[in-house]
């Protein structure tokens, strides 16, 4: 055995190969990149230059026309993980926080079917009361509270609540949860509630559930359904509650409501 | 000449153990989400198997068959002992140490993202540490490989290298090179948030990079496969490779085009231009090429030994081939399953095609039926065939291993065609739960149940095959001889220098990654504007 390794064999082998790739990389470009784009008749766009741009991927501005805005103020949070609270800041927070006790109760834990607070996560409480602050999600009665807080202050509430001890429990079994927090339902694109609210997990900026009163989950998702309440970034929560049969929205209701707080 | 027994075992060992618990765990996934079972209530539970099930079969266990048998051919083909052995053992160390540390957070829950990592979804970051730290450990054998041959070169000036050395070297070459692309997402993209740095992610980016791996990772699994087709089985059941030269530009080709198809994965996404899908695409159909090189010249490979044993005629042949003999029935079931496979693949790899059955469970199918079918029954021939020269003694028992081969193929074949059938009606893949009582997805039931029956053969034919392992260490002594390959038809004099060395082919798949991916990452890249929320999984109160 030996092996052929005559400077001329070696150029042949290296030119045959690289000449091959070329050509298939030069026909399928020319194809992929020129042919098709301006053959199929569905180019929106003005030259060709433009459309080979388009097929390979490079965003140009097509439209002279400004962007449709939309007829709601959108939420400007960018839901991520809270970056821990400074060691005064719940102390900050305590203060301010009387004037939600009335509703939301000294201790976090309310008597009124207002959300209960304490131990809920600080990235949760920071949105809404920043949607509340901005008109991305408004009230009659919170709006005006928000409206004076600044962006420190409203850190200061979400570490206080986000502080007081936690009082619902993971039910980790799910003996009588309801098909809707469990699995949800697929075939309407409903994901699980528990698969955000807690349960089964929890995703960055969405509330934990349990032992929240009935009447305001029912009411939220009904806001939802309908379209009131939009600061959902997503619109996760309006697909969601839209496809959501009035029973479903009762069982989760009852459900979570149903995870009491300690002591009420 | 196998004098790092001890090393390749381990690698064996390690392998065949974790494609068992791996095994088990897919095989229940089938049950839970099927009609069988009552529905298990957290879907959190099913994700983290399948990330575990996932992250095993794709990176842990065939890489570490890649390593030891790329061990067994570098001392058995080049007749020389290894260098390097030391290192090739930290290798060994750093992928177990690398899988135990990926599979702790995963076990916990706390990385349930699934092997393909899906950003914007962000884990644990000790399980993406553990998947780099696989990735090096496994590129120690890259490097090793390399050096292995390249001192035995200035050895053996003018020598040509041996078939199943060549090839098992161009096939470390592709992994070193295709690994590459998920290194970089996980270093630049998703490690970075995971460990706090950054709470937005490029997850169009990042998908990018990863297919630049995911595809050509395949044909990384498949090396050892095509290895054992050319360079085991021809000798094993007693006939001659047809053509040297041509399973050599099979090799090459691997090397050239496995590499620069990898975005037919992202047909569905809107961050790559059409235009660069279409160039993916034509490619992908190129990589068909030495594939159907390969089955051509096997083919006449196993057609030499019918006739050698005394077959006539056009068909006469196959009734003499030697059908008791396990390499002859797995390359038959090897070669049905990758038929049926690549069919499946050549849908997957049509952009109009690929538009009905993408994200179904077709792709599931397609992807178990070509890996966990025609590459890994393979990867069964490769450790019965090197077991006596490993351990001195014999198989357990041969009718056993034709059982256990035979399962295998029966196994696959009643889990992946319900797949691709329900698949084709529009099951979705990646979920945890299926409403079977539903009317629209009653027609579902019946095949789903089918499959996961399909699921439990699999399990038991994986069971047996480590049973026989087992057994076979405990079995009669033998002197089995030197560890030979397949000798060609005719004998080989004069192979061309491009087609023993392999600096042309490995500067082809860089180029044609450069021309394939270079507009694609660049322009992603240099925007500003295309980064996401990362959404973290695993948190719970």
């Amino acid at each position: 055995m030996s092996i052929e390794k005559t400077p001329a064999s070696n150029r042949a082998w290296a030119s045959a190969s690289i000449a091959i790739a070329a050509v298939l990389f030069m026909s399928s470009s020319i194809l992929g990149l020129v042919v098709l784009p301006s053959v199929q008749g569905t180019d929106p766009f003005t030259n060709l230059w433009d459309s080979i741009c388009s097929a390979a991927g490079l965003p140009r501005r097509a439209s002279s026309t400004d962007p449709v805005e939309p007829d709601h103020k959108i939420s400007r949070v960018v839901l991520s993980t809270m970056p821990k609270a400074e060691a005064d800041s719940v102390g900050r927070g305590a203060t301010i926080a009387l004037q939600c006790a009335i509703c939301h109760g000294p201790t976090g834990v309310s008597r009124a079917d207002s959300p209960n607070l304490a131990g809920q996560y600080a990235v949760a409480i920071y949105k809404q009361l920043e949607d509340f602050r901005s008109g991305a999600r408004s009230s009659a009665v919170m709006s005006p509270f928000a409206a004076n807080l600044s962006d420190q202050d409203i850190r200061d509430v979400a570490a206080y609540y986000a502080y007081l001890p936690s009082v619902p429990t993971n039910h980790a079994s799910t003996a009588g949860v309801p098909a809707i927090v469990a699995y949800g339902a697929p075939l309407r694109g409903i994901a699980p509630c528990g698969s955000c609210h807690g349960s089964v997990e929890n995703k960055a900026g969405s509330p934990w559930l349990g032992g929240q009163p009935s009447a305001y989950i029912t009411a939220q998702l009904n806001a939802f359904a309908v379209g009131i309440r939009t600061n959902d970034t997503s619109q996760q929560m309006r697909n969601i509650a839209r496809q959501m049969s009035k029973d479903e929205i009762a069982q989760a209701a009852e459900y979570y409501a149903s995870l009491n707080p300690d002591g009420l | 000449m196998l004098n790092s027994r001890r090393l390749i075992i381990a690698h064996f060992w390690v392998a065949f153990s974790v494609f068992g618990l791996a095994l088990i765990l897919g095989a229940w996934q089938m049950f839970i989400r099927s009609p069988l079972a009552s529905w298990l209530g957290n879907p959190e539970w099913y994700y983290r198997s399948v990330t575990a099930h996932g992250t095993i079969m794709g990176y842990v266990f065939p890489t570490l068959v890649a390593m030891g048998f790329g061990y067994a051919i570098t001392e058995t083909s080049l007749k020389t002992d290894l260098i390097g052995r030391r290192w090739a053992w930290a290798g060994l160390g750093l992928v177990v140490l690398g899988a135990v540390t990926a599979m702790v957070p995963v076990s916990l829950g706390k990385a349930s993202v699934l092997y393909t990592f899906y950003p914007p979804m962000i884990g644990n970051p000790f399980y993406y540490i553990g998947v780099v730290m696989v990735v090096v450990g496994s590129w120690i054998w890259v490097a090793l490989m390399s050096v292995n041959l390249i001192v035995w070169k200035k050895r053996n000036p003018g020598a040509v290298v041996p078939l199943a050395m060549y090839a098992n070297v161009a096939g470390s070459y592709l992994w070193g090179w295709t690994a590459v692309g998920a290194a970089l997402e996980l270093l630049l993209q998703i490690i970075p948030v995971a460990l706090g740095l950054r709470t937005t992610i490029d997850a169009g980016l990042a998908r990018v990079f990863f297919s630049w791996t995911l595809h050509a990772i395949v044909y990384f699994w498949l090396m050892p496969t095509y290895i054992a087709y050319y360079t085991i089985v021809p000798r094993a059941i007693g006939g001659r490779l047809y053509s040297d030269s041509m399973a050599r530009i099979s090799f090459s080709l691997f090397l050239v085009v496995a590499m620069p198809i990898g975005i037919h994965h992202t047909f569905a996404d809107p961050q790559v231009g059409a235009g660069f899908k279409f160039i993916h695409s034509a490619f992908t159909a190129v990589v068909a090429l030495p594939t159907l090189l390969t089955v051509f010249t096997i083919c006449a490979s196993v057609e030499i030994a019918g006739r050698l044993r005394g077959g006539k005629g056009p068909f006469g042949w196959l009734a003499t081939l030697p059908w008791r003999n396990p390499a002859m029935l797995a390359i038959a079931f090897s070669f049905l399953m990758l038929g049926f496979g690549g069919a499946g693949g050549l849908i997957n790899m049509s952009y109009q095609l690929d538009s009905s059955i993408h994200n179904t469970q077709w792709i599931t199918g397609h992807f178990h039926l070509i890996f966990g079918g025609a590459i890994v029954i393979m990867y069964f021939v490769i450790a019965y065939d090197l077991w006596p020269h490993l351990t001195g003694r014999a198989i357990a028992s041969m009718s056993l291993v034709r059982l256990q081969l035979w399962l295998w193929f029966i196994g696959m074949i009643v889990t992946t065609f319900p797949w691709h059938y329900v698949g084709i009606l529009g099951m979705p893949r990646r979920m945890a739960y299926y409403d079977y009582s539903n009317p629209a997805l009653s027609d579902e039931a019946a095949p789903v149940v089918m499959s996961a029956i399909g699921g439990f053969i699999l399990l038991a034919s994986g069971l047996l095959f480590l049973f026989i392992l087992v057994r076979s260490h405990f079995e009669r002594r033998i002197e089995p001889g030197q560890y030979t390959y397949a000798q060609a038809a005719h004998a080989v004099t004069r192979v061309p220098a491009a087609l023993n060395a392999h600096g042309l082919w490995v500067a082809l798949m860089v180029a044609l990654t450069i021309t394939n991916y270079g507009l694609p990452i660049m322009q992603l890249a240099v925007r500003d504007d295309t980064s996401v929320p990362a959404v973290f999984v695993g948190e719970r109160r």
